[in-house]
């Protein structure tokens, strides 16, 4: 549970100073997760990384973490070094990707990883080793036709796959209700016959709770489950956007009161499982390791320019 | 050796794969009880289960998306698209999802799978059942694609595509499918490798290089020309990507002169890469302007007999090209 906790403060010391390196003219381009992270971490904490596969999205720098990279890992995709291990600085930061962790290396496009992940999760039906497949996007992403054809198979073969929907009510400029019809993402399970639930994204207890849920009907042959987690989104789409050009100014401070990382703390001090004390020194010692990274990452060499042809296929 | 058509070619291509490995999986619309509209994967459900030659929902994408899956995995799917013409939907997965997963992981993933579908017209097949969309895929790099033009080709090329490490579009011309028959050989016997042109007729005044159902309209065309004392060398390039220029250059330095012959629409087709290429290897080999004989630049071809044969090109309008090119 600390642990957990250390990723969430780990992911947000990381985004917040890949902004600061954004505005000084170091990193090109940063999606950033905040407002996301508690509940992508509490998703996560309830899988088997190492076991399971996690076909992620761009915004989950904090559940990359959670799936086991490094915080000099991230620091590396967002320079794009070499050395970054999902594409060796070819993709943006936010394709997460490592065979050895079962991370499987996403792209840029909306929503194409959900019928993939569908199709993963058929193997691991047929492997019968009890692995699942988590699969998450945004509320956005529903939209596209894939959202429906990912579903359709994975429910119609009982596929181990958990559909994680992290929505914020924004892609981008666009509010949900310019985007889902109806009363949200969570409903539409039923169409397909397979469980769908509404959680609040902030809850660590209710997300873990729910995907644990999920993990174990699908570990045991139950098939997938439609996850839709209420999150904020506390920061713009990405560093080339702006959102107080559209958004409300009350709304946005209203939202910023209502940060879930403070929450998580709070509860986790009302368990009497981290004492103010300790809170401190964790978010000195993960500050110390986001400076330590960062250093490492910058000074790492770019990708050599003769590379540019390598792995385009399998004899180059 | 048995004689096969070029469906049954197919057929026995996966069939013998299949029982090769129990890797390969065979997954589309209609592939399982019904054996395929064209009838390529007749029986092998029957005798390979329903799992390993699964019926797929009406939804491109979700069928190349899902082969993708069971790839990454380590299974080797063979998909099928019902036509050429319905893979569009399925466009941003086998361009931005499949062809890049080995290129955007930096060599960590790949994606080793076989893309089928039925290309090209001349079926009464109208505007959606009739496109020849090659060009499409040979302009992604992370794919191979294959076109073949006999049933010994198909069976030979579908063989080695399935085991090859990355992607192949595998587009069958379904005028050919049931056409002639031929000898085709079993097993390992059977396999030819990617990337290798045939020259099938040699000639000595002019290159005609084409890929699938041209091939046999080309010569027709070339037998044509024959009385006029032209000479067509024609060859098959088989594999659009990665394509055989060598066998081509090596043809053009004997001949001089050359058009490429290809079903698919005449502006931007895979002919005019072929033509650009050529012409940048072959320059001061050139007696004459290189030309392309190709379809018509509309949407696609029409259902109406007339239109269809205005549309397709046959030996007549090919043999007139080709002389065009000879008497420059």
């Amino acid at each position: 549970m600390l642990e957990a906790y250390r990723t969430v403060l780990r992911a947000r010391a990381l985004d917040d100073r890949r902004f600061v390196l954004n505005r000084a003219g170091k990193l090109a381009f940063i999606i950033s997760p905040r407002g996301h992270e508690v509940a992508q971490v509490a998703a996560i904490a309830a899988l088997q990384p190492g076991r399971d596969r996690f076909c992620l999205y761009y915004r989950n720098f904090a559940a990359a973490l959670a799936c086991g990279f490094t915080a000099e890992e991230l620091m590396l995709a967002a320079f794009a070094r070499a050395a970054d291990p999902s594409s060796g600085g070819r993709q943006t930061p936010g394709n997460f990707g490592s065979r050895r962790r079962g991370v499987v290396i996403g792209s840029s496009t909306v929503g194409p990883q959900i019928p993939k992940a569908a199709g993963i999760g058929l193997a691991l039906k047929w492997r019968g080793e009890g692995a699942l497949c988590y699969v998450s996007f945004g509320e956005g992403a529903t939209s596209q036709g894939d959202f429906h054809e990912g579903l359709n198979f994975a429910a119609i073969h009982h596929c181990p796959v958990i559909f994680f929907c992290e929505n914020n009510h924004w892609a981008i400029s666009v509010p949900q209700a310019l985007q889902v019809a109806g009363p949200g993402v969570a409903e539409r399970a039923a169409a397909y016959g397979i469980p769908g639930v509404r959680i609040s994204g902030d809850d660590f207890y209710a997300v873990h709770a729910a995907v644990f849920e999920a993990a174990e009907r699908a570990r045991s042959g139950g098939g997938p489950t439609l996850i839709e987690a209420e999150v904020l989104r506390l920061q713009s789409h990405s560093t080339d956007d702006d959102q107080r050009a559209y958004r409300d100014p009350a709304e946005l401070a209203a939202e910023a009161l209502k940060d879930p990382i403070p929450r998580m703390r709070d509860a986790l001090i009302t368990r009497g499982w981290l004492s103010p004390q300790a809170d401190q020194a964790m978010r000195d010692e993960v500050n110390r390791e986001v400076e330590k990274a960062t250093e490492a990452a910058e000074a790492a060499p770019e990708p050599e320019p003769g590379s540019l042809g390598r792995h385009v296929y399998a004899d180059a | 050796m048995p004689e096969r058509t070029l469906v049954q070619a197919v057929r026995d291509a996966l069939y013998e794969e299949m029982e090769r490995d129990d890797r390969v999986c065979v997954l589309g619309q209609d592939v399982g009880r019904k054996g395929g509209v064209f009838k390529a994967t007749e029986g092998l459900q029957q005798r390979f289960g329903a799992e390993r030659v699964m019926d797929m929902p009406l939804a491109e994408s979700s069928i190349a998306a899902v082969a993708q899956g069971l790839a990454l995995e380590g299974f080797t799917p063979v998909a099928e698209m019902q036509f050429a013409d319905y893979s569009y939907p399925a466009f941003n997965q086998i361009v931005n999802e499949i062809a890049k997963v080995r290129y955007r992981s930096n060599g960590d993933f790949s994606c080793p799978l076989v893309i089928r579908a039925p290309t090209g017209g001349g079926v009464r097949g109208a505007l959606y059942h009739s496109q020849s969309p090659e060009a499409f895929y040979c302009h992604v790099p992370g794919l191979k694609v294959v076109l073949p033009s006999t049933p010994a080709d198909a069976k030979g090329l579908l063989k080695t595509a399935i085991r090859d490490p990355d992607p192949v579009i595998f587009l069958e011309p379904k005028k050919l499918y049931r056409a002639e028959r031929q000898e085709v050989a079993q097993g390992e016997a059977a396999l030819l490798s990617l990337g290798s042109a045939a020259v099938v007729r040699q000639g000595r005044d002019l290159t005609a290089v084409t890929y699938g159902y041209m091939r046999a309209v080309t010569m027709q065309a070339a037998a044509k020309l024959r009385p006029d004392g032209i000479e067509v060398e024609v060859i098959d390039l088989r594999t659009l990507r990665p394509w055989d220029v060598e066998t081509c250059v090596r043809s053009i330095q004997k001949t001089g002169r050359l058009a490429v012959v290809y079903e698919a629409n005449r502006s931007g087709g895979f002919g005019a890469e072929v033509v650009a290429e050529l012409a940048e290897r072959c320059f001061a080999s050139l007696d004459a302007p290189v030309s392309r004989i190709a379809s018509p630049d509309v949407p696609a071809m029409p259902f109406s007999l007339a239109l269809e044969h205005a549309f397709m090109l046959n030996p007549d309008k090919v043999a007139d090209g080709l002389r065009r090119v000879a008497r420059y």
